[in-house]
């Protein structure tokens, strides 16, 4: 189908944005790259009365390392994010992602900021930043504020960002040498939505693990933390540890059912991708 | 639109560059950049999927790199180069594919091999040293209904090995 009737409106500064935000509230959509907007335009799924388009404000497309962060400008199209050599060395997790995310053509245009804001919760980026704890930096009327990852997701397409505020830049901490991650995604074709996916890190001593994060995606209304599982992982590792660690993913996550897969498949296919994961860290 | 806050309605006038040539046009701001091409301008040789970006037949290049026609705005286009596949079979740039493409029966009804062309050029032009998993890699945004995804493959797999073979002798 056909986008509905809707009024443009093409910002050129951040302030623009935010004082057409204050104008028309949650009649207004940002459009970033357009890539999930335009579709749910296209299929009649949204029809805000005002599409105002952030492709032209220069200043939210930069990628900057400074000391122990890496800032990653919302605007910053997927394919920059997934070639930018800031990235693979400062926060790996996003570039062994970003392959997963949709087709070459759709990251040409999509951008790293409209993936996290649109919080659809079968996204990579979304389970990648809250695996990262990444702090999202958003700008409204009352200024800049930085809201924590984990914080920001509030349910399906649900965000922390209020009605005057658009989402700037995503910041991130910078990788430690000790530290390892690891990203699995299964899905129908290359670049679709994943049937279920898991964005993984942790610390490796050598003999013991410790701050063992496993955030799983499309398991549930938002990334997952798998809160117990990732706990019982902490400390010495063994295969039987690990067996007994995935015995508690049936209370950390509560996947959806929709045409490929049903909850009890979802929760097997999340244990087998986390196994795929420990046997490739620890072999 | 000095203003940057100014609220565009119904038809608007955009100035963009479609296949070299210079073109201004009156268009709805909700119309995409696909039915632009297909409805101002008459260049259907990009087609209307899906629509929503999930089949890739209205791949087209804009500012050199490809996307969907579908998920793009034509005013989003204005001050930007927009290439078809019209205009890049005019001026050669998919001469070796195309000519593949018939040898190895790599199309039948044929309504994805514009959009097809225009990533595997992509594809050849950042990547030419592509395997076939690659090359299956940077196709799946595209669909063929007709499943002819096999001879597909090894018709884009050919012109990068000839690719190849002629960067070598060059060299």
């Amino acid at each position: 189908m056909k986008a509905p009737p809707f009024s443009y409106i093409r910002a050129e500064t951040v302030e623009g944005v935010i004082e057409c935000l204050q104008k028309y509230g949650d009649d207004a959509a940002v459009l970033a790259g357009g890539q999930s907007l335009m579709a749910s335009l296209n299929m009649r799924l949204s029809a805000p009365r005002v599409l105002i388009d952030i492709n032209n404000v220069n200043s939210l497309s930069e990628i900057a390392h400074d000391g122990n962060h890496l800032r990653i400008g919302a605007m910053a199209r997927q394919i920059e994010v997934e070639q930018s050599p800031l990235v693979a060395q400062h926060a790996p997790l996003i570039s062994m992602a970003m392959p997963y995310v949709a087709h070459p053509a759709v990251r040409n245009r999509g951008t790293i900021g409209g993936s996290i804001a649109f919080a659809d919760p079968a996204a990579e980026l979304p389970a990648c930043i809250v695996t990262l704890q990444a702090n999202l930096i958003a700008q409204g009327s009352k200024g800049e504020r930085k809201i924590p990852a984990i914080e920001f997701f509030n349910g399906l397409y649900e965000t922390a960002l209020t009605s005057d505020e658009v989402l700037v830049a995503i910041e991130l901490p910078v990788a430690a040498d000790q530290q390892k991650f690891a990203f699995r995604e299964l899905a129908r074709r290359h670049g679709d939505y994943a049937i279920i996916g898991i964005c993984a890190s942790t610390e490796w001593s050598g003999t013991s693990l410790s701050d063992v994060r496993l955030v799983y995606f499309n398991a549930g209304d938002r990334p997952v933390v798998a809160t117990k599982a990732g706990a019982a992982l902490e400390g010495a590792f063994s295969a039987e540890i690990l067996e007994s660690a995935l015995g508690h993913l049936a209370e950390d996550i509560d996947p959806p059912s929709d045409l490929n897969a049903g909850p009890s498949m979802r929760l097997h296919l999340a244990k087998v991708l986390t196994k795929r994961i420990f046997q490739e860290w620890m072999s | 639109m000095n203003n940057n806050t100014e609220l565009l309605e119904g038809d608007v006038e955009i100035n963009l560059t479609v296949n070299g040539e210079q073109i201004v046009e009156r268009v709805p701001v909700r119309r995409n950049l696909v039915d632009f091409l297909r409805i101002n301008l008459g260049l259907t040789g990009s087609h209307v999927g899906c629509e929503h970006g999930v089949c890739g037949a209205c791949t087209v290049r804009l500012d050199d790199q490809i996307i969907r026609g579908c998920l793009t705005l034509a005013v989003q286009a204005d001050g930007k180069r927009v290439d078809t596949i019209e205009g890049l079979s005019d001026d050669g740039t998919l001469k070796d594919l195309q000519a593949v493409f018939h040898e190895r029966n790599a199309l039948q009804c044929g309504f994805c091999t514009p959009g097809i062309l225009l990533t595997a050029a992509e594809m050849l032009q950042q990547q030419p040293n592509v395997d076939r998993e690659q090359i299956r890699e940077y196709l799946s945004g595209n669909y063929c209904r007709c499943t002819g995804y096999h001879a597909i493959i090894d018709a884009i797999e050919s012109v990068a090995k000839a690719r190849r073979q002629e960067s070598s002798n060059d060299n």
